[in-house]
């Protein structure tokens, strides 16, 4: 401990220049007179306003105030914390004063995240409240009712209890992913600790459901009272696991942290009520301060003698001595910084995020103190569920007004933080967009699900201003829900897509933009772009310099944010080609490579794409083809699952029922149409619901109606001639009967699901794989640009053109002109200069001729 | 009670600050700019008397400040919760708004010395504070008269380093820290509200705030964490942004001091006279706006029907009744549109003219965006209170390149007309904010910006009387009584409620397939949008509540015309789809 402390900024010392064997500290003192802390609590820092239960005691403390030279201008007689920590809680009584053997090598630290180290009296409940110091009990005792000042927490039933629960607690069915590799039959939290002994990382997590399933009583007391209960269960936790791994050497000793508190999930919710409890909230990191070092114990050397001591800080206030106890001398004590003790602290500003929001209002925002190692564990922009004590602290007294802002001022200590967002990187992200649901809303749920045509339904309410399109919008619905996410990585195929792609395309006016306008609105993670507006880097991701710390950011783009999202880009036709590249990747590969300024990474991009494009001649063409109409390559529209064309049907009992429904979204008052029409708030719930609980799989009864109506299309292709069916449709085809099992709440894929997969693949295909020229249906239109019946008429004219060649007999040149010409009279049907271009590109593959400039000269 | 009395309240808006007196009632008549976080305060808390030790309960509810002397220690104490909105003045309100509402206030403001004499003969008031209101009063004169020499210089010499925040440019007026205790959810930001409330400018909250800067930041690190911007923010020196904690608010559904405050089916008697009048008034306005107009009726009808529309309801993402008016072919001669803006300005409310210069579109902050150091919104000019008239003046455009921010600002224009709804930049998302701004694009071919309805100015004055007949427009200064009608008429136009019969409804249906069927290209869905904007509007402007078939034919016809003269202009300039 002689070794000299670090200065402020270093942080790593800091936190281990806590010294190894206090009790060589302060050799003179009585154990009473170890209990700084209260003594030297000063009027300008006031407790916590009071909490519900801490003021059911007010008990009077002597004061002994000889020692020190604290200013204390207006302190009352019975100025003593009342919301007060426990005795445990400090490191040197805790070290040198319990008898533990094991616990004895390894050192405690202090938990700033639990408010400064002061010790609470405990109390009898009985009994008066004590008058003197000396009536408080410092020992636990379980044989007595023996509660700690202001609380109905008793220290012995507590630790046994919380003991009990380590010892004891399973949980079968537990799907979290820091369990992965644990037996689940097997206490859980023993193998946590079996876990600390060889990792040596001596932090507990202990989930706050856990404890309420197995003691409410405990857990309520967890919640109420967290900074008496916290080094109670530290203390449990330490005898525990050092009567186990007696060998085991760790840094300092073990820490609980508790997470997942029940108390309140929004940041909107928190009142008054909420102080000093052990809290939970979920939001978003906007700011985080510098590093502040915060002085914890203060070192102080006589001047005269070199005799030193140390003070710790009680609530941000360190009592500087007056006395040196050596040799008496008066205020010839001095701090020496550089031997004192820091603990690192953090601030950061927590925002709520947008999806807690009510509509037309700002989000909140909350400060939040990180304590040690949790301090930088969060960057700005991340989401996260943060842990913590909720305080508030009133406004400093200035001693020369008498006045005061009679606001206080309020924080959270932070004990716990768990990034939301971080397991997307793992995969696991059906945790992160888990959603509570009420016993209440996940009933109403099922029952809609049960109804036989809740998939009607459920169509209908999607964007019901838009008239009619029914199979657009259930397209679109099974897009919502998507299908089940399959992992092949072990067998070298790598994720399985499940997300629904989807491109509209049709005349312009038809509501294409309407349509995505309302699914972004739905969505909790969707995000808008317009194809002409965007570029490469604004759907992808880009680095630039963060103009506060003057480092290089990754800024993501759309497809990166819409990340288990829909990513909905309009006038997908004007996006450069440059610009669509990018998302061949993202569409089938459901990744984005990065490399650029030396980052070179792959993210995530598991996000649906809905696009909307409207026609080259702004018209759509009933005589061409899809890939003609919308001129986008090939490539690309086969990664849509289902193309849809938008048009206008131009028929007169349409015409009439989108008049009605016109001229009634214009008088009928909002209302009447809520009635008619689901709600939507119910729709986003039911489609989160979904998603996140249901995952089907396919039957045997579907996976052979899959494979038939696989074998089915292929079959009309190859009577023709042609393969109308690839692979990519049947992974559609099963995406979108896992989809529709999803919508019934059914976790498994059945023959009807197949059908309407079928039917409205079947649909979609029929409307954007036409070929103009023949009516049929075909795929090849989709995946090589060109119908089949326009491949073969092309291998037809250049059989026609080399028959003719060769009927003309040894000529080695001929002109160009001539032999169109030529060509022209010899067939019956019509020959467009294109179509002889492309008869005389294959012949001259066929490396049978040569085409120079105006004349066709053979070869061999 | 409030309501019968409301007069006699002086309010923040005509009053100058130091002219009131602290802790009296005040009126203020405010759009919320900003939400902070809420703030937990000591409801009720215990004082002690350093003398005599005798211990007393007080109540912390209304007030900035504490008395002297509080036990914090006391069991008494009870925390409770409130809420601060940072409000402005409705961004964009017209003088003569403001004319005519503080000159209905004259009895509630003259000088310090009477000033307080009608809030005397209030209730309570008095029997309950008789014995402190005398010396504080006493007090408060003399405060008021050395503030009220000292006021004007310092007030600018602040205003130059603190920024109100004011979502225009050149805005003036004080801005508020209005305290909220109960149901603060039912507000919304942007809501325009008259908010009636205990002014609250103690200079201690100043004196806190300077005492903070200065030295504690030095004795605690942590404190320091809230940086010098924030805290300049959220507590400025009272004599700038007073507080103003909320008896009671009142719900603005519009801010013209004309029509009576109340809800129109409350004041039948106001309704039906100025229904009965409405046609009149329309015929009267229409020649008004034809001559504004050089002379073009079919402009002037579209204006009226432009300047009444309404967001009335929205249909999941669709707003229904917004009228975007893009009026085309605007003369660029004698700063016509600056002329004419002036005179829109003299009509209604509250309005804007945003000259879309290429420098402007470059420059200003269109959209508010979070300033996460200051913890607070930053206004832009797009965060206006509903019904406001935004005027786009594009002749200012000229040829040149957009810069980043110029995007921006122009696909949020884009939005702000397409879908009522401006996306608020919060840095890591953006938020969607819902809006109800009638937008007017003064052009020269055809906007770039998208817009419901466009049409070309087609003057009737020969091109060389054209500068002639300009600088008459305003040479027609109108009589304030009639300048009055039609401020009156078009609010009111705007405030009707509407519905259509079945039977029209099937007619109009019927006129639907008929129209597709003679020519299918010729009309759409977004036409059939249209035209009932147009009939809906057209009736309203009549002072008819329900569509007739006359106006649902007329509208027809006005709408024929309009397309009819479009066609003329098709090829103006590349923007035509």
């Amino acid at each position: 401990m002689s070794s000299p402390t670090s200065t402020p900024g270093g942080r790593k010392r800091g936190r281990n220049t806590n010294p190894p064997t206090p009790s060589s500290e302060d050799p003179t003192s009585p154990p009473s007179q170890r209990r700084r802390g209260q003594d030297s609590s000063t009027g300008d820092l006031m407790p916590m306003p009071t909490s519900p239960a801490t003021d059911m005691l007010s008990p009077a403390a002597p004061q002994d105030t000889s020692l020190f030279s604290s200013p204390r201008p207006s302190v009352q007689p019975n100025e003593v914390d009342m919301s007060s920590p426990l005795m445990y809680g400090t490191p040197s009584s805790r070290v040198e004063g319990t008898p533990r053997s094991g616990v004895r090598g390894t050192p405690a630290r202090q938990r700033p995240d639990l408010g400064s180290v002061r010790k609470a009296p405990q109390v009898d409940l009985h009994s008066e409240p004590p008058s003197t110091d000396g009536a408080v009990a410092s020992e636990p005792n379980a044989g007595q009712r023996l509660v700690i000042w202001g609380t109905d927490v008793n220290v012995g039933t507590c630790k046994e209890k919380f003991q009990r629960f380590l010892q004891r607690f399973t949980d079968p069915n537990s799907t979290e992913d820091e369990n992965a590799g644990l037996d689940l039959n097997e206490p859980l939290y023993m193998q946590k600790l079996e876990e600390i002994s060889v990792v040596g990382d001596p932090v507990l997590n202990v989930n706050c459901r856990h404890v309420q399933s197995f003691d409410a009583e405990l857990y309520r007391q967890l919640i109420c009272y967290p900074q008496e209960v916290i080094p109670t269960f530290d203390m449990a936790v330490n005898e525990l696991f050092f009567e186990r791994f007696p060998d085991s050497i760790l840094e300092y000793q073990i820490q609980v942290r508790p997470y997942n508190a029940l108390k309140t999930r929004n940041m909107r919710s928190l009142n008054p009520e909420d102080i000093d409890q052990l809290i939970t909230i979920s939001g978003m990191v906007i700011r985080t301060s510098q590093l502040i070092p915060e002085m914890q114990e203060g070192f102080f050397q006589c001047q005269v003698c070199a005799y030193s001591t140390r003070v710790e800080v009680d609530r941000g206030r360190i009592a500087e001595p007056a006395v040196c106890r050596n040799c008496n001398n008066t205020h010839s004590l001095a701090l020496v910084h550089n031997r004192s003790v820091f603990s690192d602290k953090q601030m950061i500003k927590v925002q709520e995020s947008p999806e807690d929001m009510p509509a037309g209002q700002t989000p909140h925002t909350t400060v939040v103190y990180a304590h040690n190692d949790l301090v930088d564990k969060v960057q700005p922009g991340d989401r996260v569920n943060i842990t913590g004590i909720y305080r508030a602290v009133p406004m400093r007294v200035n001693p020369r007004q008498n006045n005061v802002k009679s606001v206080y001022k309020t924080h959270i200590d932070a004990i716990h933080f768990r990034k939301t967002d971080e397991k997307r990187l793992h995969g696991l992200d059906e945790e992160a967009e888990q959603k509570l649901f009420t016993e209440d809303r996940v009933q109403t749920l099922k029952e809609l699900a049960a109804k036989p045509d809740v998939y009607e339904r459920l169509s209908s309410a999607l964007a019901p201003s838009i008239y009619e399109h029914e199979d657009i919008k259930k397209g679109i619905l099974l897009q919502l829900f998507g299908g089940t996410r399959k992992d092949f990585s072990q067998t070298g195929r790598g994720n399985f897509r499940a997300e629904v792609n989807i491109l509209l395309c049709g005349d312009p006016g038809t509501s294409k933009s309407q349509l995505l306008q309302y699914v972004y609105n739905l969505v909790p993670r969707g995000q808008y772009t317009s194809g002409k507006g965007s570029s490469a880097v604004g759907l992808t991701a880009y680095v630039m310099k963060d103009p506060e710390t003057r480092q290089l950011v990754l800024q993501t783009g759309a497809l990166v944010l819409s990340d288990n999202g829909i990513c909905c880009i309009d006038e997908f036709d004007k996006m450069s080609d440059n610009t669509r590249s990018v998302l061949h990747e993202v569409m089938e590969q459901q990744t984005l490579s990065i490399a650029k300024a030396g980052i070179i990474c792959q993210l995530n991009a598991r996000t649906a794409v809905l696009a909307a494009a409207n026609p080259v001649e702004s018209q759509w063409n009933p005589k061409k083809t899809t890939i003609e109409n919308i001129q986008l390559p090939h490539t690309l529209l086969s990664r849509f699952d289902l193309i849809f064309l938008m048009l206008d049907p131009q028929d007169e009992a349409y015409d009439r029922r989108l008049a009605h429904h016109l001229v009634s979204l214009y008088y009928q008052s909002e209302e009447q149409m809520e009635e008619e029409f689901l709600d939507m708030a119910v729709l986003k719930d039911y489609i989160a619901y979904a998603r996140t609980y249901i995952s089907p799989r396919l039957s045997e009864e579907a996976s052979q109606a899959l494979i038939e109506a696989y074998v089915d299309m292929r079959k009309i292709g190859s009577g023709r001639g042609m393969v109308s069916a690839y692979p990519r449709q049947l992974e559609s085809l099963i995406r979108l009967a896992e989809a529709h099992a999803k919508v019934r709440f059914s976790e498994k894929v059945e023959s009807i699901d197949v059908e309407e997969a079928k039917r409205l693949h079947r649909e979609a295909l029929k409307q954007s794989a036409t070929d103009p020229r023949t009516g049929f249906v075909d795929i090849s239109i989709l995946t090589t640009g060109m119908s089949a019946t326009a491949r073969k008429r092309k291998e037809e004219v250049a059989q026609a053109l080399k028959k003719l060649i060769q009927a003309k007999g040894k000529t080695p040149a001929m002109k160009y002109q001539q032999l169109l010409d030529d060509l022209r009279g010899q067939s019956e049907t019509a020959i467009t200069k294109e179509l002889f271009d492309e008869a005389l590109r294959a012949l001259a593959d066929e490396d049978y001729l040569t085409v120079t400039g105006k004349t066709v000269r053979l070869l061999a | 009670m409030l309501l019968d009395t409301h007069t006699l309240v002086p309010s923040l808006n005509d009053v100058p600050l130091h002219y009131l007196k602290p802790n009296s009632l005040v009126k203020f008549r405010c759009l919320i700019q900003d939400m902070f976080d809420p703030e937990f305060y000591m409801g009720v808390y215990e004082t002690v008397d350093p003398s005599t030790k005798t211990k007393m309960l007080r109540c912390g509810k209304y007030k900035d400040v504490t008395e002297c002397g509080v036990d914090f220690n006391s069991r008494n104490t009870v925390t409770a919760e409130r809420q601060t909105f940072y409000c402005v003045p409705i961004p964009g309100e017209n003088p003569w708004v403001k004319e005519i509402s503080s000159s209905c206030l004259t009895e509630a403001r003259v000088v310090p010395s009477t000033s307080y004499a009608p809030s005397r003969q209030k209730r309570s008031y008095e029997e309950d504070d008789d014995m402190d209101t005398h010396p504080s009063e006493h007090h408060g004169n003399g405060d008021c008269k050395r503030q009220e020499t000292e006021a004007p210089s310092s007030q600018t010499a602040s205003a130059s380093h603190l920024d109100l925040n004011f979502p225009l440019p050149g805005e003036k007026g004080p801005s508020c820290l209005v305290k909220v205790y109960e149901d603060w959810d039912r507000f919304k930001l942007n809501d325009t509200l008259e908010v009636y409330g205990i002014l609250s400018v103690s200079p201690a909250l100043s004196a806190l705030a300077d005492e903070k800067d200065a030295s504690s930041s030095l004795l605690d690190p942590a404190e320091s964490m809230e940086t010098a911007e924030e805290q300049r923010v959220h507590s400025p020196p009272a004599s700038l942004v007073p507080r103003l904690h909320m008896l009671h608010a009142k719900p603005l559904p519009h801010n013209n001091p004309l029509l009576p405050s109340a809800a129109l089916e409350d004041n039948s008697a106001f309704l039906s006279s100025t229904l009965s009048e409405m046609a009149s008034v329309r015929e009267e306005i229409l020649s008004y706006f034809t001559h504004v107009l050089l002379g073009d009726a079919l402009a002037a009808e579209y204006l009226i029907l432009h300047l009444i529309s309404n967001v009335y309801s929205r249909r999941d993402v669709l707003p229904l009744g917004k009228f975007t008016l893009n009026l085309s072919g605007c003369p660029t001669v004698a700063s016509y549109t600056e002329r004419f803006y002036q005179i829109i300005q003299q009509l209604v409310p509250s309005s804007h003219y945003l000259a879309m210069s290429l420098q402007n579109m470059n420059q200003m902050r269109l959209v508010p965006k979070k300033d996460y150091v200051a913890n607070r919104l930053v206004s832009g000019a797009l965060q206006l209170a509903r019904n406001t008239s935004l005027f786009l003046d594009e002749t200012q455009l000229e040829q040149g390149q957009l810069d980043t921010t110029g995007v921006r600002n122009v696909t949020a224009l884009g939005n702000l007309i397409s879908w009522q709804k401006v996306d608020y930049d919060f840095n890591y998302h953006q938020m969607e904010f819902p809006c109800n701004i009638n937008v007017l694009i003064a052009s020269e071919g055809r906007s770039l910006l998208p817009s419901d309805c466009q049409i070309h100015l087609q003057p009737q004055v020969a091109p060389s009387h054209l500068e002639e007949s300009l600088s008459s427009i305003h040479m027609h200064p109108q009589a304030s009584s009639q300048l009055n009608k039609f401020r009156i008429y078009l609010s009111m136009a705007r405030l009707l409620d509407y519905s259509i019969s079945d039977e029209v409804t099937k007619s109009v249906e019927d006129d639907f397939v008929d129209m597709r069927k003679d020519d299918p290209q010729s009309i759409s869905a977004e036409d059939l949008h249209r035209m009932l904007v147009v009939a809906r509007l057209l009736s309203l402007s009549l002072g008819q509540t329900s569509l007739s078939r006359d106006s649902w034919l007329r509208a027809k016809h006005i709408e024929m015309l309009r397309r009819s003269r479009m066609e003329q202009h098709k090829c103006v300039n590349g923007n035509e789809p």
